[in-house]
């Protein structure tokens, strides 16, 4: 229906992903304000049981598609599957997360559409009976609000949407078919290069930790900071982030990197150790809810933004700190 | 090798923004420019798998007529020859890809690359609809490469600091993330090339945007923080303030 919202959901390792019920989320509003309904679409093997329990997240009914070409992520597979149900179900918008995987196939998924895609949104409402997307630009210095001229395509952004609460029955699950095989697809995974297992990823990460120069060289000095830092990551269950510079001396991976010219994050709490807060950091960062900062320069720009300081040395401020998380959660 | 970059000119990255007269687009008043970050690793892919296999780098952008100046470093880096298609317009990226595949496609090519997003709009959405646009394979924000017997092997990123492998067969468009190589600058003969060089600029031939913007502001400011204290043993009353004022854990 012309007031349909389709929700293309990730799973991982067989269950729905957080970001992905979000758009859920995202799309049942955006539906229901419209006068229609979100229908998830899945693509995937042995996913059946999971795909039904959508219902409880706001959809009214799922899509799943299985097959070898589904077997493992190929952004052409799911580009090509998004794209033929976006005109089958004529839905007005068509949402998936803002992950790694969605930047991927959904601009393709776009393209084959000749639709317009309104990339990394922040917020997402029906305006005049169309939807309209809000997405950061200039590295969230300044934001615009948009509409497309035919179907919207968007990425909704990870953690800036609500976790829909669960409530309600499992949806019918119907099987889509795809016309093609893997074959015709043109890019095919060849292997997965393991990072570190289970690394929790900055972009999606409900809390991150960053560090900065001010934590100094984890190869001398710095070594006892950057292990406390872990350590206050994983008692709050979070992930680590880095400014440039210390990217840039080769502290931290890239994949880290925080700000305009690494990843944007919007996390519930951002802790920023022994960072300045030059601007193209906090373009990265200050989206984030709630802003920590720890930095032993009670003039560093960091605390203009910060919610909470700590003026302090981060060898000493850290320890406390995971101490007393530690200690709170219990 | 025909090797196609494309170079988008963008806002310096500490440049402040704000919302022009039409309140659609930034007030360009003062605002300095460069090409933009994630191009420079593009730039340089040509460049080091040119070195490697022989062939012509061209450098393409979509912009307003100063970007040729762009172009021009584009050149005194290494490049063969650049174009500009010139268009003063605020092109979606849909436009801007379908101006860029038009002139790609009439000059032939083996490999495109692609900064993974820009740093002014952050769609990241260029390299995969001109791949779609060309009917080539794309692999996006790259961070390793080799190329040999007509295929590109790719790392991607993924979430999580874990890389995909792929293998695409040639032609492809590949987009570049930082650590792929290492920009290098002009040299003293690429800048006196330069000089000589002659920028080809014709109009860019862009559809109607898909994405309209309605209306450009600025995100609501921070209400003002504070200092919770000074070294360790201030963090216990900082945990209690997340935990009863901000509510986050
Ligand atoms: C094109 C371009 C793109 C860029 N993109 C990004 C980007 O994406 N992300 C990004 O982060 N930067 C980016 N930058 C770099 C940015 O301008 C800053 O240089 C960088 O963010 C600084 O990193 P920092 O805060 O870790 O280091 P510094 O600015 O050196 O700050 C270190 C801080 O640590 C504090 N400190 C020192 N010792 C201690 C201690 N013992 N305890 C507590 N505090 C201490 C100091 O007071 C200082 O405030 C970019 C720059 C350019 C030109």
């Amino acid at each position: 229906m012309a007031n349909d919202v389709l929700v293309y959901i990730e799973f991982k390792d067989g269950k729905p992903t957080k970001a992905g019920l979000q758009a859920l989320g995202a799309g049942a509003n955006l539906a229901k304000s419209l006068g229609g309904s979100a229908i998830a679409l899945v693509a995937g093997n042995g996913l059946d049981a999971e795909a039904a329990t959508l219902g409880a997240y706001g959809a009214a009914k799922t899509l799943l598609a299985s097959g070898d070409a589904f077997a493992q992520y190929s952004p052409d597979a799911v580009a090509k599957l998004i794209s033929n149900q976006a005109q089958a179900t004529s839905a007005v918008a068509v949402l998936a997360s803002a992950t790694s995987a969605g930047k991927d196939f959904l601009p393709r998924a776009a393209a084959i559409s000749k639709a317009g895609l309104a990339s990394d949104i922040v917020d997402l409402r029906a305006e005049g009976g169309k939807p309209v997307a809000v997405r950061p630009v200039y590295a969230g210095k300044a934001r615009v609000s948009v509409q497309a001229s035919g179907t919207l395509f968007a990425s909704l952004r990870p953690n800036v949407f609500p976790t829909p609460a669960q409530g309600g029955g499992n949806t019918p699950v119907t099987p889509v078919t795809v016309a093609f095989g893997l074959a015709d697809l043109r890019a095919l995974v060849s292997e997965i290069v393991a990072g570190a297992a289970g690394k929790l990823d900055v972009a999606e990460a409900e809390i991150v930790c960053s560090g900065g120069r001010g934590m100094k060289d984890p190869a001398t000095d710095g070594k006892q900071n950057w292990a406390n830092l872990e350590k206050l990551a994983q008692t709050v269950g979070a992930a680590v982030g880095a400014s440039r510079a210390v990217v840039d001396a080769g502290w931290r991976p890239h994949a880290e990197q925080v700000g305009q010219t690494g990843k944007t994050v919007s996390p519930k709490l951002y802790i920023a150790c022994g960072i300045s807060g030059a601007i193209q950091h906090l373009a990265g960062m200050s989206g984030s809810k709630v802003i920590v900062a720890i930095n032993k320069d009670p003039q560093a720009p960091i605390f203009k933004i910060a919610d909470y300081g700590i003026v302090g040395d981060v060898a000493e401020v850290i320890p406390a700190l995971t101490d007393a998380f530690a200690h709170a959660l219990r | 090798m025909n090797i196609i970059v494309c170079v988008r000119r963008a806002p310096k990255t500490d440049a402040r923004i704000k919302a022009g007269p039409d309140g659609k687009n930034y007030d360009p008043a003062g605002v300095e420019y460069d090409i933009s970050e994630y191009d420079k690793f593009a730039i340089e892919a040509g460049l080091l798998l040119k070195e490697k296999l022989g062939g012509k780098v061209t450098a393409i952008s979509v912009g307003p007529k100063d970007v040729s100046r762009d172009l021009r470093n584009v050149i005194a880096m290494g490049a063969d020859a650049a174009t500009l298609l010139v268009s003063d317009a605020a092109h979606d990226p849909w436009a801007t890809a379908s101006a860029l595949a038009a002139k790609i496609k009439a000059l032939g090519f083996d490999i495109v690359f692609c900064g993974q997003t820009s740093v002014d709009s952050q769609s990241a959405q260029t390299a995969p609809i001109l791949a779609e646009l060309l009917g080539v394979p794309c692999a996006t924000v790259a961070t390793g490469l080799e190329v040999a017997d007509n295929k590109a092997t790719v790392q991607r990123e993924i979430d999580g600091g874990k890389r995909e492998k792929y293998v695409l067969k040639l032609p492809a468009v590949i987009s570049c993330q930082k650590g792929l190589n290492k920009p290098r600058s002009a040299s003293m003969k690429g800048i006196m090339n330069a000089k000589k060089a002659v920028i080809e600029e014709i109009p860019a031939n862009a559809p109607a945007n898909l994405v309209n913007v309605l209306k450009m502001d600025m995100p609501p400011p921070r209400p003002a923080g504070k200092i919770v204290g000074e070294g360790p043993d201030a963090a216990k009353k900082l945990v209690e303030l997340l935990r009863n004022e901000a509510k986050v854990i």
